[in-house]
């Protein structure tokens, strides 16, 4: 989203908590498996994502570059009240339901297993970008979303209806906001207010692996996880510093760096800010 | 039949007025030639009636169509090209890609990625190269390409020759002519004379965003244009030329 339409999606961590809760909704109410309830939300939140692009986001990128950051902190805000007052301050998880599945691994060596969550979560993540990739790189489509993210103007003049780009990449960032909620209550626990910790690492990733990049964000999510359990071994309560501390260090080498995409974004929020 | 037509168009840069009660049309395979000053108001004007600018009074027509309260898109959807001044290509695609998003107006036609490459024979070696990486020439060719793939009804064209070395305007301008004999109606911005005298059948000159000058080309002398361009002595003749 910060590509293509340069909008920092504060309500991220909040829609991803929104997703897992949806699915929890689904498989203790209803008995539906997650696995099965990913594909009944998907498109739910790929319709609220359009509906808050019409509705919140496109008035709020028309009043300057500072006000959907605004708009979307008061959206997370929203979200996560309104979960907490639909569903208490009770701890979730997705686990119950998946079966033996939350807890399995797979032996590789006598001392080392993987759990096979983490190895289907690190799967999709690679299919789902990889077809992301795809997308942009051989469909007109992706085409017209690269060209919109670079110049929005220009791509008006050739023919590409901006306002229909802004609302799939909305989809697509909904879609990726799902399974995300799904890992997340998969593989951990969620509650009304975990999604500011969500974003938080999402935000952290997206940093160190280079805002805009497909695969950069992957490859920071790695990085600040990696920072993370390095951090835990250290000390219990280590892991959140340990990946706070790789953030740090990635975010102050990119800074030092000269043309980094922050000094532009710094820069460029600089401008525009009113005089 | 009449292909573009501007009436009192009004364009505001904010506070800044940049086209003053700006009117005129043309004909189906004519070709318009603007002149004038730099800040006279040529861009605003092509960007106005391609729908990049909205303008503050005045309406624009294609054909018989009025596009005034349509966003660039649709315009560029119902046969309005605009080549922009300092070609805005899409730098971090190549140029394949870059002609290929010509097609998004959706409109069928002559204009193939084959016949674009047969025009701008310079391209086909760099067909995978990001557009960023060219040289002049070959962005212009790129960019015209570009709004040729959407097949327009009229191809607005502004400042071809900026930051171009004669040599390369001519052949630029060698690949244009082809376009005019084949009947597609087109608006110039040049700001070199000779050129927009020897290829425009009719030259406005604007001043301060009005048009102080319209006339056809032919017999048009450098010296009554030039007096327009510098505002000396004004007036609009469609007939002929006045020495």
């Amino acid at each position: 989203m910060f590509q293509v339409m340069r909008i920092i999606n504060l309500a991220h961590g909040s829609l991803a908590v929104l997703a897992a809760f949806a699915l929890f909704v689904l498989a203790d109410r209803y008995g539906i498996s997650p696995f099965l309830g990913i594909l009944i939300v998907l498109p739910i939140m790929a319709v609220v994502g359009w509906i808050l692009q019409v509705v919140v986001l496109e008035r709020a990128s028309r009043a300057g570059r500072l006000v959907p950051i605004l708009a979307t902190f008061g959206l997370a805000i929203v979200i996560d009240n309104f979960l907490f007052q639909q569903f208490g301050a009770d701890t979730r998880s997705l686990a119950p339901y998946i079966g033996d599945l939350s807890y399995d691994s797979w032996q590789i060596t006598d001392d080392i297993s993987v759990g096979k969550i983490a190895v289907l979560t690190l799967v999709t993540a690679v299919v789902v970008l990889g077809a992301i990739q795809i997308f942009l790189s051989f469909t007109q489509l992706g085409r017209a979303v690269r060209a919109t993210a670079e110049d929005p103007d220009t791509a008006g003049l050739v023919g590409i209806d901006a306002r229909k780009i802004n609302a799939l990449a909305t989809a697509i960032a909904m879609a990726s906001v799902t399974l995300a909620g799904a890992a997340l209550g998969m593989r951990a626990t969620f509650d009304a207010y975990a999604g500011g910790t969500q974003l938080l690492f999402a935000f952290e990733a997206a940093v160190i692996g280079g805002a805009g990049s497909v695969w950069g964000t992957l490859f920071g999510g790695i990085i600040l996880a990696l920072g993370q359990s390095i951090g835990a071994t250290i000390a219990p309560q280590g892991f959140l510093i340990g990946g706070h501390v790789a953030f740090f260090l990635v975010l102050f080498a990119r800074l030092a760096i000269p043309g980094s995409i922050f000094r532009v974004f710094i820069a460029s929020v600089l401008r525009s800010r009113p005089a | 039949m009449t292909a573009l037509a501007v009436e009192h168009l009004d364009v505001r840069h904010g506070q800044l007025q940049a086209v003053r009660d700006v009117s005129f049309t043309v004909g189906s395979g004519e070709t318009l030639a603007l002149v004038g000053a730099n800040g006279a108001g040529k861009t605003t004007l092509l960007r106005a009636i391609a729908g990049a600018h909205l303008p503050a009074g005045g309406r624009v027509f294609i054909g018989d169509e009025d596009v005034t309260a349509l966003p660039a898109n649709r315009r560029a959807a119902l046969g309005i090209a605009l080549v922009p001044e300092g070609r805005r290509l899409f730098v971090e695609m190549t140029v394949e890609e870059n002609l290929l998003l010509g097609r998004m107006t959706g409109r069928r036609g002559e204009w193939t990625l084959e016949r674009v490459l047969a025009t701008f024979p310079n391209l086909k070696p760099r067909l995978k190269s990001r557009a960023g990486t060219l040289s002049g020439g070959e962005q212009q060719a790129t960019a015209i390409g570009r709004a040729l793939m959407g097949n327009p009804q009229v191809l607005l064209l502004d400042e071809l020759s900026l930051g171009l070395s004669p040599l390369v305007v001519d052949r630029v301008y060698e690949s244009l002519a082809t376009l005019m004999r084949s009947g597609t109606t087109m608006v110039l911005v040049e700001q070199d004379l000779g050129r927009a005298l020897s290829v425009a059948d009719t030259v406005g000159c604007m001043l301060e965003g009005r048009i102080v000058l319209e006339s056809a080309a032919a017999g048009l002398s450098r010296e009554r244009i030039t007096e327009a361009y510098f505002g000396l002595r004004t007036g609009r003749e469609l007939q002929g030329a006045v020495p």
